[in-house]
């Protein structure tokens, strides 16, 4: 059972608190934008994920919490959440992860 | 006193006897036996059958490894445990303990037929001879599996016993009490933190408690052992604890321990804990979990009688139990020899020490001379003689080809040893081969954890002790009085001169692999070692393979021609040993299992005779039957006397969440399909909600309570997944409205009251609000007081008839129903529940979402266009709605079906087709979705989804049942007063 950081709370918490909800990062069209998509656009909006191996961005639902959606990075092949970052921040660097993952090693060198 | 029992050795009490039953026998033991070294000591080695072959097994470990001595511990009615290890089960008064796979007993067991046709059974026996032909499944292959099948009998009776479960905390959680372990909590103890030190075992301490001549820092081992455990004991930041074993490692350091609190304990009282699930969140984990040894694979390994070196070595030095009178040791591993040395030590005879290997160290050569052992070099055992209990072996020369026999009543193996990655596997750790231990050990670990002590390698008590302090944190080194703990060879394929196909040398002892069968899945083409473990089932039995993996993995290796670590290791699983399912339930039994919500209104339900049917989580009347009623009659009962007078209906558990904020209305409109802007303040409209994919997801009656408030309702079942998708895309997508959500479903008690007499039923209880027909019509809601209190009362229906809806803070909610309810005698009032509230919404047409739509049908398939707004620029759903095939022809549509006979009522889920003559498969329309007896209307009623069912009106379609064909009309799924005339009683 994860640990999991939320962005809102500021704390680590049991994953029984939270809630998966699919991968991060697609937004939704504004209404203008889905009346001029072609339907091929809109499907692949709807249906098609990347489903990534490694690093994948995805979101969170800290339901039995703080009631707050987040985004996380959470690699997919050790499980390791690498950062977990607000709802509505833009989707992660290569850089910025890089970053948290070292903040992270850090952290457990000085445990 | 026993003949094998040794005066003066092991750590038990021999001057307490203790009197146990195996098989229904009677032995006596010592206070601190186990039953398998109480079982040595009077000389019984015989304990079980084994699973494919029922071949006699005797014991060949002493711990949890142990894959032949398995029992069922008898504590009375529903209290029978299975596959116990008799080396793990402390003896106590009166312990009733009955050995498996066998009848009608141990020593005569039918099943062993098996055995002499045991060419019939070979790798993949399962697969290749229960195939075909497929009628033989129920009559021949199944009986026959179940009952060869046989790793003791399931349990037949409800445990009456009490498991809790524990939440923990620690810096340092370490598993696994022998030397290593026990010096890390000495040096992790210092510096304050919590620290948490388990043991599987009854007593810590591991190869200390069966290595009495060890010396530590120049203080025998026992003395050390002590000291140590009062200090740690003393240190009120380290919690000890034994007869726990850690079976499963998660997430972030997350480890599952399961502690046996009464296992050991005579006369365990019924409603005591017996076990209790530790879940603990470690800052570090330490795995000291030690080494298994491996058996050797020779012909007849199986013999009772034939054990690992090191089991021989536990009985002697921790129960005091010799194994034999005359003991053969065979190995291709310096331990043994030390094994060899305490055994002879202790008064046994040593028949030879038979080593696979040419070269042996001078030193072992010494002791073994020195006590008068002889060595008999590269030279292997080749055969077993003895029918239940070994008598003598035939030891093989290769170089000279001698076969000379040698009698002995035990045979002592050891081919190496397995460092235990069980735990760390569980973590995902990495792993790596080591060519000259001829083992994986770890590599880079995943979590915050180390392997330290003989599951890492280093072998050796003064390398365990030393690697636990400095995984402590300390950095000590320790000095012992220990022979070298030395080397081996891992050698499968012993020297043999019989043809490896006629010999019976087992891999897998407790699902009977031999080293044939894993050599025939290779030729037969499994290549990856998860597939030949698969197919032979080596390692898949309770055992997990604990002494056969390794064995198994290098005789694979050599048959695929691949090196050991080019084939890889089969993944370890939790549990690490087999665990209880009162473990794992804990207190989450019977009514907790999964918590049933119950309405303020279900006490009185209960009080008069409701029955009951879960929805969702939520119980609910689901009729009252009156004397002689079944569920027919008093639903047809109900529904008359709904239509006729007056009845009362608990909707307490409809979903309800308030939608609050200056962007109510706005947030509202994506939401739902139908417009909200325009709905006037104490207005309410039916509300149908989609998915982004454009297919309908809940439904229900919203209420506008303010310009920027509504009071919305969702169906019983959908109330937590409509309030996270709100929550959704308020927070992600719309995050720029001004809204709150809050879910009130259990604040309000909603109580139905439908019929001709509603309104003059609830008149005289009502103030504040005009009730009349004129100002409080159909479709709105008004705020004031009923009995008394606060009220949202909705006039709404859900029947056809005139009908309100009372929403009253909950805990009102019984006191408003019983008011109304005594007061509706003047009207013949009829408490009625879902099923009638399903039939008089039928009789109307309206859906039930999830019963009628199935997350493929949309609000047109629906026939419900009129509930989707098409001014809106933009809600949920709305692009999906023109994708082509949602607007392409022949969807399947939702319409009514009139049963040609009238008294006929379809079955829900029934297929339809268009000709009933057509060849199978048939080209199937579409099915039943709701069908009922219509009391109403004297006959059947049904809705069902259709393909193109718009333009089949008047159609007779064909529901093709197993006797029958049922013939039906299609049409509009209205039945009762289609124009709505009846809403408008004054
Ligand atoms: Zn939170």
């Amino acid at each position: 059972m994860f640990e999991i950081h939320c962005p809102y709370c500021n704390e680590k918490r049991p994953e029984i608190e939270f809630a998966y909800a699919g991968e991060a990062h697609y937004v939704r069209p504004t209404a203008k934008e889905q009346s001029e998509m072609s339907d091929e656009d809109w499907s692949r909006y709807m249906f098609i994920r990347d489903n990534k191996r490694g690093e994948h961005a995805e979101r969170w639902w800290h339901n039995a919490g703080c009631n707050m959606f987040f985004n996380a990075i959470r690699n997919t092949v050790t499980d390791k959440f690498v950062m977990t970052y607000k709802m509505g921040l833009p989707p992660r660097t290569d850089k910025q992860i890089d970053a948290a993952r070292r903040t992270d090693a850090k952290e457990k060198a000085s445990s | 006193m026993s003949a094998f029992r040794k005066t003066g050795r092991g750590r038990v009490d021999a001057s307490k006897v203790i009197n146990f039953t195996f098989d229904g026998k009677s032995y006596q033991g010592v206070q601190g036996d186990t039953v398998a070294s109480a079982l040595l000591a009077n000389g019984n080695h015989l304990m079980g059958r084994s699973f494919k072959y029922h071949r006699p097994r005797g014991v060949l470990g002493a711990g949890w490894e142990e894959p032949n001595a398995l029992i069922a511990v008898d504590r009375g009615k529903g209290r029978v445990t299975p596959n116990v290890r008799a080396t793990t089960q402390e003896i106590y008064e009166g312990l009733k303990a009955e050995s498996q796979n066998r009848s009608p007993n141990l020593k005569f067991d039918m099943g062993a037929f098996n055995n002499a046709f045991s060419m019939f059974f070979p790798a993949g026996f399962y697969n290749k001879t229960f195939m075909w032909p497929k009628s033989f499944w129920d009559k021949v292959y199944e009986p026959f599996i179940r009952n060869m099948a046989g790793l003791g009998p399931a349990p037949d009776a409800d445990d009456p016993d009490v498991y809790a479960s524990v939440y923990g905390h620690c810096e340092t959680l370490i598993i696994g009490a022998g030397p290593a372990g026990i010096a890390a909590a000495l040096a992790a103890a210092k510096n304050g933190e919590r620290i948490i030190l388990v043991d599987e075992n009854a007593q810590m301490g591991g190869s200390l408690l069966s290595t009495p001549s060890i010396e530590i820092d120049g203080k025998p081992a026992g003395k050390w052992l002590e000291t140590s455990l009062k200090a740690l004991a003393k240190a009120e930041n380290v919690t000890l604890m034994t007869r726990t074993t850690a079976t499963g490692y998660y997430h972030d350091n997350f480890v599952a321990l399961a502690e046996r609190i009464t296992h050991h304990v005579p006369n365990a009282e019924i409603g005591k804990v017996r076990e209790a699930l530790h879940r603990i969140r470690a800052g570090k984990v330490i795995l000291a979990q030690g080494g298994i040894e491996r058996p050797l694979v020779f012909n007849g390994n199986d013999r009772p009688g034939v054990m690992l070196a090191s089991a021989a070595q536990t009985y002697l030095g921790e129960y005091g139990v010799a194994v034999g009178n005359e003991v053969a040791v065979f190995t291709s591993h310096d331990s043994a020899y030390q094994a060899a040395f305490d055994v002879a030590d202790a008064n046994t005879r040593i028949a030879a020490i038979i080593d696979v290997r040419g070269t042996i160290r001078d030193d072992l050569i010494m002791g073994a001379t020195e006590r008068g052992i002889k060595v008999i070099k590269s030279a292997a055992i080749t055969k077993t003689f003895g029918k239940l209990r070994v008598k003598a072996c035939e030891v093989y020369e290769p170089e000279s080809g001698n076969k000379t026999k040698l009698n002995c009543d035990a045979i002592l193996m050891s081919g190496g040893w397995t460092p235990s990655l069980h735990l760390w596997s569980h973590s995902k750790g990495g792993i790596k081969w080591d060519a000259d231990l001829a083992a994986y050990i770890p590599d880079a670990p995943n979590e915050n954890a180390v392997c330290i002590g003989a599951c890492n390698g280093d072998f050796g008590i003064a390398a365990a002790l030393s690697a636990g302090h400095k995984a402590g944190g300390g950095r000590k080194t320790y000095k012992t009085n220990e022979t070298d703990f030395g080397t081996g060879l891992v050698l499968s394929s012993l020297p043999s001169y019989l043809d490896s196909s006629k010999q019976k040398a087992f891999v897998d002892f407790q699902n009977d692999v031999t080293e044939k069968d894993i050599k025939l899945a290779v030729s037969e083409g499994f290549k990856s070692i998860e597939h030949v473990k698969r197919y032979t089932t080596n390692g898949m039995a309770t055992d997990q393979g604990k002494t056969s993996n390794l064995n198994a993995l290098e005789i694979a290796s050599k048959a695929v021609g691949k090196p050991i670590e080019k084939v890889g290791l089969t993944t370890f699983r939790p549990p690490y040993t087999p665990t209880t399912f009162g473990t794992f339930t804990g207190y989450r039994d019977n009514e907790l299992f999964d918590p049933t919500r119950k309405t303020p209104i279900d006490p009185w339900a209960e009080a008069n005779g409701a029955a009951f049917e879960p929805v969702g989580h939520w119980r609910r009347a689901w009729y009252f039957p009156k004397e002689g009623e079944d569920m027919h009659a008093a639903v047809a009962r109900e529904c008359k006397a709904t239509r006729d007078s007056l009845g009362i209906f608990d909707a307490s558990t409809l979903g309800k969440i308030e939608v609050v904020g200056p962007d109510a209305a706005k947030f509202m409109n994506l939401m739902y399909t139908n417009p909200w802007s325009k709905l006037p303040v104490l207005g309410c409209r039916y509300g149908l909600m989609c998915r982004e994919d454009g297919y309908i997801y809940d439904d229900g009656v919203v209420g506008r309570m303010a310009e920027d408030r509504f009071h919305v309702t969702t169906t019983t079942g959908g109330a937590p997944r409509v309030y996270r998708h709100m929550e959704d895309y308020l927070q992600t997508e719309f995050p720029e409205l001004d809204v709150w959500l809050t879910s009130t479903t259990e604040q309000w008690a909603v109580i139905a009251i439908n019929g001709p007499n509603a309104r003059k039923l609830i008149e005289p209880f009502v103030e504040g609000i005009d009730l009349s027909a004129d100002s409080f019509p159909h479709m709105t809601l008004r705020e004031g007081k009923i009995c008394g209190v606060p009220t949202r009362l909705f006039r709404v229906s859900f029947t056809g008839e005139l009908g309100f809806e009372i929403n009253v803070p909950a805990h009102y909610g019984r006191m408003v129903w019983e008011t109304l309810f005594e007061e509706g005698q003047k009207y013949d009032i009829c408490p009625y529940g879902t099923e009638t509230m399903h039939v008089l919404r039928a009789e109307k047409g309206f859906i039930i979402v999830g019963q009628d739509t199935d997350g493929t049908v949309t609000a047109h398939d629906a026939g419900m266009s009129w509930a989707v707004s098409k001014k809106k620029r933009d809600f949920v759903g709305k692009r999906s709605l023109a994708r082509p095939d949602l607007v392409a022809e022949g969807r399947k549509q939702l319409i009514g079906l009139l049963t040609e006979d009238s008294k006929e009522v379809l079955e829900e889920g029934a297929q339809i087709v268009e000709d009933p003559n057509q060849p199978i498969p048939m080209d199937m329309l579409g099915h039943v979705t709701s069908s009922y007896w219509s009391e109403s209307l004297g006959r059947s009623i049904a809705m069902a989804v259709v393909r193109d069912g718009f333009n089949r009106m008047g159609e007779t379609l064909n529901i093709p049942m197993p006797d029958k064909v049922i013939k039906a009309k299609v049409v509009k799924p209205v039945f009762y007063d289609p124009k709505g005339e009846r809403l408008n009683v004054v």
